[in-house]
């Protein structure tokens, strides 16, 4: 029984990190931000190089062939530097359409173009979890009507995995004819999401797509959420410790009253045992699968609490400096906000492992 | 990660198996005393001739004699648990006072109080926690003098379980009056009929008498009954309270306390709806059901981290405030679930459970207050986990000693 990351986990995750660090420092991530950029090219480009985007995507198809634990520690550094590049639907759930529901052809087409970071899939997953303003594509044939709201990874997408409202599959090139995407802005300026609308887009169905399909390709995203949270706040913890130390009032460091000291350690009292679970939920979905849809909404609740909770203290921690934009502190305050919220907030995820445990009709 | 344990475990758990099917019907009654019964001491000798007790104690003083080897004693507890089967003791006495003379007694003091404790034949108290030294524990004034060969005691202790049943105390007490404070004190180890000791009961909230309070009146003990050196007692004492705090917060005991409140919300009925139909308290289970698990697999992890001789960090400091806290908030949704049920106590008729959600609720609220409180475990995890400075000593007036 081991339950620790290996070696090789633990030099890929500082590999990815220490790139990230650089080349997504928060200069960087503003000028991103701020041009309302669909994702930064430059480092999408760079992280592709290490070979991550295709971290799930099996050897013959160019990738790493890794598991969804590897790709949570990607996530996670992904939060830690609040990354503008599409993760979380272009390198875990797209994937994992294709592997899983796609045809030989479907997968030797896209999974290379995938892998490489060629190009960027968006994923319309989120009116299987609850609809809004009247969201859903029904499917006739092949030909897709309809709307599907936050999609993942929408802006700057390629091509879409979207879901009908049978639980079948389908990809649809980002040009098709009938098919118009719309920009939603959110408080995340990292990672937008989009509107699609379809009026009679002809797509392409991937030949086994089911509901458990879609289900596992949520659980997946999930469990990548949580992972970006973990790491988002972990970075606002560490953020919140070094301005505590340094920062002087009253003729000493904030950081040696115990009234500081001790939202420190509740931040970090509260998130350290998360890691232990997000390692767990992403284990599971490849080791344990009759666990895997049951922890993924576990570590995606329990994630957004103690994310919320993190986010806000460590601000407050940074007391005025915490709420200007000069410290760029909400950047990581915006992604825990918007991770809440995507592919299902605590409460509706928490609804469905009472469900999952036959405690819900 | 592997949570396979492999094929020398499995075969291992399946002698711990066959050892808990073939011994069920031997299972003891609790004395309730914390003082243990016949049966009790007579299933700890089967526990410990068979490696499930005692595992690592070396034969010598009375143990097994096994190699440590924290996944075996896992699965141990794993199984025991499981059968609903009472695991070895887990007194005072064995947890805290054997591992410390393990490590810092002589060969004598080994071979005179290993095995007697073991078995469950003498019975210790922790002599600690003063009325004026609680968080700030090294300030204890218990004062040891010194008359020809032996210590006269003089002074109070509070918080002592088990004292009015234990035949010894391990004991803090100030042996060098003139050392810094963490430096005058002498870890002293005395029969509790010694004349001069007075227990008294100390009544809690729970309304049962968990603790007592024990008073020192020239209680005269040979100089030799000390543990390691004179003035080393403060650094004898946190040699094993690590080992008392990695026993508060224990995660299995939340995952037990999450099983039966799931048992109770199917069970329990308001109006002819069951309490699982209710969506309020469905949501507050599934939000603590996510803590359990996390805390289980944060167990793992530093367990993980102990068997590989890894330093988990901060990780290891973060337990006993989350599962102290974990177990109250526990405690607390079965009370809110049973609603007016939830506060019944004693024989009251409608009693659920013996009371017991109440009582735990209280209790709970004590092991977040004692074993270091929960405000002494924050100084610790953002001073030694995240290396945050310590509070600064206010300065000394001029002529104030």
């Amino acid at each position: 029984m081991e339950f620790a990351l290996s070696e090789e986990q633990r030099m890929l995750q500082d590999t990815v990190g220490r790139f990230l660090a650089d080349a997504s420092d928060l200069d960087i991530v503003r000028k991103a931000a701020e041009a309302h950029e669909a994702f930064s090219k430059t480092i999408w480009t760079g992280f592709a190089e290490l070979g991550v985007a295709g971290i799930l995507i099996p050897e013959e198809h160019g990738g790493l062939g890794l598991g969804m634990l590897e790709a949570a520690l990607m996530s996670e550094m992904t939060g830690r530097h609040v990354a503008p590049i599409p993760f979380i639907g272009t390198a875990v759930m797209a994937p994992l359409a294709l592997t899983l529901a796609g045809s030989d052809e479907q997968k030797a087409a896209w999974l290379p173009r995938l892998a490489s970071g060629e190009i960027v899939a968006g994923v319309a997953v989120t009116e299987t979890i609850g609809a809004r303003d009247g969201a859903g594509v029904s499917s006739q044939g092949d030909v897709l009507s309809g709307s599907a709201l936050f999609v993942i990874d929408g802006p700057g997408a390629d091509l879409f995995v979207v879901a009908d409202k049978e639980g079948a599959l389908f990809l649809v090139d980002a040009s098709a004819k009938g098919l118009e995407r719309i920009d939603l802005t959110t408080i995340d300026l990292t990672r937008p999401v989009s509107e699609l609308r379809f009026e009679g887009v002809t797509a392409e169905r991937l030949p086994n797509g089911t509901p458990a399909v879609v289900q596992q390709m949520i659980d997946a995203g999930r469990t990548m959420i949580a992972a970006d949270t973990l790491g988002a706040g972990q970075m606002m913890i560490e953020k919140a410790v070094d301005y505590a130390k340094e920062r002087k009032q009253f003729g000493r460091v904030i950081g040696s009253f115990q009234a500081v000291k001790h939202l420190c350690a509740e931040m970090a009292a509260e998130l350290e045992p998360c890691r232990s679970l997000v390692w767990y939920a992403a284990y599971a979905q490849d080791a344990i699968p009759e666990e895997g849809a049951l922890m993924s909404c576990h570590a995606k609740a329990h994630l957004s609490e103690v994310g919320r909770f993190v986010a806000r203290t460590s601000t407050e921690v940074h007391g005025g400096m915490g709420f200007t934009d000069l410290v760029g502190l909400h950047y990581w305050f915006k992604r825990i906000g918007l991770d809440r919220q995507l592919l299902g907030g605590p409460e509706r995820v928490r609804e469905e492992a009472a469900r999952l445990q036959g405690w819900a009709a | 990660m592997d949570l396979a344990y492999g094929a020398e475990y499995e075969t291992f758990r399946e002698e711990v198996k066959r050892f808990v099917n073939e011994n069920k019907d031997k299972s003891p009654r609790q004395s309730g005393t914390g003082r243990p019964s016949d049966d009790q001491r007579k299933w700890q000798d089967l526990l410990i001739k068979n490696g499930y007790a005692a595992r690592t104690i070396p034969s010598e003083y009375g143990g097994y004699g096994a190699e440590p080897d924290i996944l075996k004693s896992r699965i141990i507890a794993e199984e025991f648990t499981k059968a609903a089967l009472p695991l070895g003791l887990a007194s005072q006495g064995v947890s805290m006072l054997v591992p410390t003379l393990l490590e810092l007694g002589t060969e004598e003091q080994k071979k005179q109080w290993i095995e007697p404790t073991i078995r469950g034949e003498v019975v210790w108290c922790q002599g600690y926690s003063e009325p004026g030294s609680g968080s700030d524990l090294a300030s204890l004034q218990t004062k040891a003098t010194e008359d020809g060969d032996d210590f006269i005691i003089n002074g109070q202790k509070i918080w002592t379980s088990t004292a009015q049943v234990s035949d010894m105390i391990f004991c803090l007490v100030r042996t060098e009056p003139d050392a810094r404070k963490h430096e005058g004190i002498s870890y002293l180890i005395f029969p509790m009929d010694t004349p001069g000791i007075e227990v008294r009961p100390l009544m809690t909230m729970t309304g049962y008498a968990e603790f007592n309070e024990v008073f020192f009146t020239d209680v005269r003990v040979p100089k030799n009954q000390i543990v390691a050196e004179r003035g080393q007692g403060w650094f004898v004492a946190n040699a094993t309270l690590k080992h008392e705090r990695g026993m508060l917060g224990d995660p299995n005991q939340a995952g037990t306390r999450l099983a039966a409140i799931i048992d109770l919300m199917h069970e329990e009925t308001v109006s002819g709806e069951r309490l699982i139909d209710n969506p309020l308290f469905r949501d507050r289970l599934v939000q603590l059901q996510a803590r359990v698990s996390a805390m289980q697999f944060h167990g793992m992890r530093l367990l993980t981290a102990s068997a590989k001789k890894e330093d988990p960090g901060i990780a290891r400091l973060v337990v006993k405030l989350m599962g102290c806290e974990l177990n109250h908030q526990l405690a607390a949704l079965a009370i809110d679930a049973l609603g007016e049920l939830g506060v019944l106590y004693e024989r009251s008729p409608h009693l659920r459970a013996g009371g017991r959600w109440q009582r735990s609720y209280m209790f709970d609220l004590g092991l977040i207050i004692g074993g270091g409180t929960a405000q002494i475990q924050k100084n610790i995890i953002s001073e030694r986990g995240l290396g945050m400075p310590r509070e600064p000593k206010p300065a000394r007036k001029e002529g104030v000693a």
